[in-house]
């Protein structure tokens, strides 16, 4: 039943897709309100999912790689619902069902849907520490798709070959905006799940304490290149791709390598 | 009941033509007068047109006669030689169609037209000369100009060099009201930049020239500010918008005296639009980050690509507009014959509908 919920929810996000590279085929690509309502819709799903399975598990459904996953995306949809509308970003909804299909997809997919044979307890500090670092890998994602979004819109303003996407794609300076507002809540939502992740009760692996802050530094370097105005836009925007990358990788290696820290 | 349209345009005729047939303010009266059951006259700088229903059939030159300017008199039959276009019934409802979506502009897919039509259909029904064949069909067109702006990329991007401009400027910066210009030569182009720029909100205009007067002149005229030319490379570190205009035979602006202007302004874009000949500033500039060099070929290339994909978007636009000509017709034959039903008037045939008969 919960897994027909998040197939739903992976449909709704690819309609999003389908549209938007329809629509951008027949040059006649218009952000309007079905992107957002099909990532709504999903979005709506992927909470019900992650709400059957919490109740099924008796805690936050973070208890292995699938549910880690679907948890991010779950954070990627629920950034961007705050964030999109509020900045009038629409057309991040074109970059974020991707990414969103990406990971819901594999997730389903891929044989990682592994119950543990023993019921993992409940521990309320080490569930608050996973759900904030996923809501801040979350905003990294959306930060991540803007800058992706920042690098085609300079491109096309570099090279004067403006395609039919220029014209719908946000202002650079707007976008520069975006990316610094969604990198700084992903830090502080980051720096409080690291500093949680120490009140767990519990010894926490050494390789992982020091990938995450290395993860933590790489964001820390970005944020203090763009407030002493060090780092020029394009290479912050490049750098929010590397930081997510990195930091997707360091997610990956924790919850694949060590099935996450919740098992008893 | 005749619709009908009888215009000209600035497919058929010149300008001088256009002004001695533009009508004047109690033009749609005299229609009226003249015989015509509803009335609009639609003027712009590009075309006069009149869109009537009457009981009888008009000829062109009654209508003409209606539209000359200054109580002027026409050679009585000799509209034939008049530029004169004349639709109707299904041909009268798509060319309204196509006016009001930009499709039979100079310029096509420009949305000024649409505004004018309103304008002209607003000043008509105040007047009293619109009744129920024209309050539809105008209705019917405006939406169909929407929907044809909203489903096809007729009017994506500019077509001028001025509006390239100032549209990329928007790209860049989002809104401009805050951005810093500066206008280094007393060009036309530049003035006319200048000036597209202050329409969309730029407040901080500087003016450099050469010749300081003629600088003091423009930055008065577009109220800006004039600033000293030797001082024009110290204000690069404060703008975002650079128009260079000047005629200097050496680029003005390179990469070398470039680079320590903008170590100072890493976070903040520079737009340079470079609209001399020969050109202001080093191509080389363009590979900088944060530099977005226009030079006028750039520019021209940028409203090509515009006008080439409004021109690929005609044929959708004609798609939406055929759709709508048969269903506005369906609906509006329909309605005739209800009220002939309710009136007792002999019923409108479909088929008439193609014989000018509505």
């Amino acid at each position: 039943m919960d897994r027909d919920l998040l197939i739903i929810s992976t449909t709704c996000f690819l309609a999003a897709v389908v549209r938007t590279t329809v629509a951008l085929r027949a040059g006649v690509f218009r952000p309007g309100r079905f992107n957002f309502l099909a990532i709504g819709l999903g979005f709506l799903f992927q909470t019900a999912f992650l709400s059957i399975r919490g109740h099924a598990l008796g805690r936050c459904p973070l208890t292995n790689l699938f549910e880690v996953f679907i948890f991010l995306a779950w954070s990627v949809a629920l950034i961007y619902m705050l964030v999109g509308a509020a900045y009038r970003l629409s057309l991040m909804g074109a970059f974020t069902a991707p990414l969103v299909v990406l990971l819901q997809g594999l997730a389903l997919i891929a044989p990682i849907d592994v119950r543990h044979p023993v019921k993992v307890p409940a521990n309320s500090s080490l569930e608050f520490h996973a759900s904030v670092s996923l809501v801040a890998y979350g905003a990294f994602a959306l930060a991540c798709i803007a800058g992706v979004m920042y690098l085609v819109q300079e491109r096309q303003l570099k090279t004067h070959q403006l395609r039919s996407i220029f014209y719908h794609l946000p202002p650079l300076t707007d976008l520069f905006t975006a990316i610094t507002r969604l990198l700084w809540l992903g830090f502080i939502l980051y720096t409080v799940g690291i500093a949680s992740g120490f009140f767990t009760g519990r010894p926490l692996p050494h390789v992982q304490v020091v990938a995450a802050i290395a993860v933590w530094l790489l964001y820390a370097a970005i944020l203090q290149g763009r407030y002493f105005r060090r780092i020029a836009p394009k290479r912050i925007a490049a750098l929010c791709i590397i930081g997510f990358s990195a930091a997707l990788t360091l997610l990956w290696g924790i919850t694949f390598s060590a099935q996450t820290h919740f098992v008893p | 009941m005749n619709l009908f349209c009888i215009g000209l345009s600035h497919h058929t005729a010149n300008v001088e033509t256009r002004e001695r047939f533009a009508g004047g303010a109690g033009s749609e009266c005299t229609l009226r007068a003249a015989g015509c059951t509803e009335a609009l006259v639609l003027a712009t700088c590009n075309r006069v047109e009149v869109y009537g229903a009457s009981e009888k059939r008009m000829s062109t030159d009654e209508i003409a006669q209606c539209l000359l300017q200054n109580g002027e008199v026409s050679d009585r039959g000799h509209s034939t030689a008049l530029p004169f276009y004349r639709y109707e019934a299904e041909e009268c409802v798509q060319h309204l169609f196509r006016v009001a979506s930009g499709l039979d502009s100079m310029v096509v897919g420009e949305t000024e037209i649409l505004g004018q039509t309103k304008k002209a259909y607003q000043s008509a029904r105040a007047s009293g000369a619109v009744g129920p064949c024209l309050h539809r069909l105008f209705q019917r067109a405006f939406r169909v100009a929407k929907q044809v702006r909203t489903h096809t990329e007729i009017t994506r991007g500019s077509v001028s060099v001025g509006s390239v401009a100032v549209d990329l400027a928007q790209r860049i910066f989002g809104e401009l009201g805050n951005c810093k210009v500066l206008v280094l030569g007393a060009g036309e182009t530049s003035e006319r930049t200048a000036r597209a720029l202050i329409s969309r909100g730029v407040s901080d205009l500087r003016v450099s020239n050469r010749s300081n007067d003629r600088g003091q002149e423009l930055a008065q005229r577009v109220g800006g500010r004039a600033v000293s030319f030797g001082k024009w490379p110290q204000q690069c570190h404060e703008i975002d918008i650079l128009i260079t205009s000047t005629s200097s035979e050496t680029p003005l602006l390179t990469p070398t005296n470039l680079g320590p202007i903008l170590a100072n302004r890493v976070d903040r874009p520079l737009f340079i639009i470079d609209i001399a000949v020969p050109r202001d500033v080093d191509p080389a500039v363009n590979e900088m980050e944060g530099v977005y060099l226009y030079d006028i070929d750039a520019l021209r290339s940028v409203a090509e690509q515009s006008q080439a994909v409004r021109r690929q978007q005609i044929a959708s636009a004609e798609a939406i507009i055929t759709e709508h000509v048969a269903d506005f017709l369906e609906k509006i034959s329909y309605e005739l014959n209800r009220v002939s039903r309710v009136t007792g008037h002999p019923p409108v045939a479909d088929s008439s509908l193609h014989a000018s008969q509505m």
